[in-house]
């Protein structure tokens, strides 16, 4: 599996933020994307995603063979954005739910996915009685429920605490070992070996 | 998809009871018409139809914004349209939850408005069959506005504006078929299939143009 970004550019309101971007990323490979504020971290992500329309240039995921994935590449990822995706009136279980049956491909179970992320005891607490760090933790377990061969993560560690934090690089490793693509905005060392570096100007 | 349908359901059930504020609408709406008439049953009675009519639309389109607006807040919505269902037929079963949950209480609660203006029972079944009918016709092409509107400030406004043209046909058949119902020379099939045509149509046309929009209109 080979994710593949030419030349991508994305313009907000006319203007470019984000121009002549280009890298590929093999299976198990990270990408770690860092630059200031406002530098259009966020806007490349969602453009990876699909959630932004590119100006111009491509982004495509192929087999080892070379053979283009079917279908757009944004059905083959798990996009985590600055916010949750959570319904703050549904239960932490219910929500996980949710998202497991929408979008297919269940991997982990709701219960293996909070046992992951150590919030096994919060499952059928709503989900706005969660503090801003629990509540990180639950979008982080939604990236556990289905399974997806890329993960692009906004800032996937906001909030969380340093232990926490450990788990998570924990869980992004052996996503990567199993053979996972990642595309992170981060300042943290996510201890991937094959991790590239892309820092982004201002 | 049914995950979707029942998540839509339960949140604005139990949430924000959003099928109480269309209803509670409704009613304001119905009981006002009789004291701008005045003490005239007959004239009443004759207007019934088109007053029910015209409060359930203006019910239906008080929630709409809240259609999409919540999921994008909370981001929900980025989700929903990265996945590999069709995104037409995403903005289908949102249209129909909400059509459920808000439109479907306004048909039952028909006809016991209808009694309040003094409809006959002829009269109050064919308003409530033409709304059972009509309303989803609403909801899809409610479905459509909130997607244009759902990256505006106070969208809310702006959906009701590009809404209402657009249902002006549904309001015609809805009333026509009525009319022929009680009334010996008019038509009532005709009108009334028009009407089921009208809905068809916009179930397929408004999550259609409303998944275009939605992808078209990126933040």
């Amino acid at each position: 599996m080979k994710l593949t970004v030419d030349n991508m550019t994305l313009e907000r309101g006319g203007e470019p933020i984000v121009s002549g971007i280009g890298f590929e990323l093999a299976a198990g490979e990270a990408l770690v994307i860092t630059g200031e504020n406002g530098s259009g971290k966020s806007t490349a992500l969602r453009g990876m995603a699909g959630l932004l329309p590119l100006a111009s240039g491509s982004v495509k995921l192929a087999d080892e063979t070379g053979k283009p994935f079917e279908g757009p590449v944004r059905e083959y990822c798990h996009y985590l954005g600055h916010q949750n995706a959570m319904k703050s009136g549904l239960t932490v279980h219910d929500n996980l739910d949710f998202w497991r049956r929408f979008n297919g491909h269940p991997h982990l179970a709701v219960e293996e996915a909070l046992e992951e992320v150590d919030l096994l005891h919060t499952a059928d607490l709503p989900f706005h009685y969660l503090s801003a760090g629990q509540k990180r933790r639950v979008a982080i377990a939604r990236l556990l429920v289905s399974d997806r061969p890329v993960w692009i993560l906004d800032e996937p560690t906001s909030g969380l605490d340093a232990p926490s934090v450990a788990t998570f690089t924990g869980l992004v490793k052996a996503f990567a070992e199993s053979g996972g693509i990642l595309v992170a905005a981060t300042h943290l060392d996510l201890g991937i070996n094959a991790t590239r570096r892309l820092e982004f100007a201002a | 998809m049914l995950a979707l349908l029942s998540r839509d359901i339960r949140l604005s059930l139990h949430s924000n009871g959003g099928s109480l504020t269309g209803l509670l609408f409704f009613l304001a709406v119905i009981s006002v018409f009789p004291f701008a008439i005045g003490p005239d049953n007959a004239l009443l009675s004759t207007l019934a139809p088109a007053i029910l009519w015209i409060g359930a639309l203006l019910a239906s389109l008080l929630d709409l914004d809240r259609l999409f607006a919540q999921d994008r807040e909370d981001g929900s919505l980025d989700i929903l349209v990265m996945q590999t269902h069709p995104l037409a037929l995403t903005m289908f079963v949102k249209a129909l939850a909400h059509w459920l949950v808000t439109g479907l209480p306004l048909v039952l609660a028909t006809p016991v408005f209808g009694i309040m203006l003094n409809l006959s029972f002829q009269g109050i079944l064919a308003t409530a069959g033409t709304l059972l009918v009509g309303t989803p016709a609403i909801a899809f092409i409610g479905t459509a506005g909130a997607a244009v509107a759902v990256r505006l400030p106070r969208g809310g406004m702006l959906i009701s504006v590009l809404v209402l043209p657009l249902v002006i046909p549904v309001l015609i058949f809805g009333i026509s078929a009525i009319r022929g119902a009680l009334e010996e020379t008019a038509p009532f099939t005709a009108p009334l299939l028009f009407l089921c045509a009208v809905t068809l149509f916009t179930s397929v046309l408004g999550p259609l143009a409303a998944a275009i929009m939605l992808r078209h209109s990126a933040d």
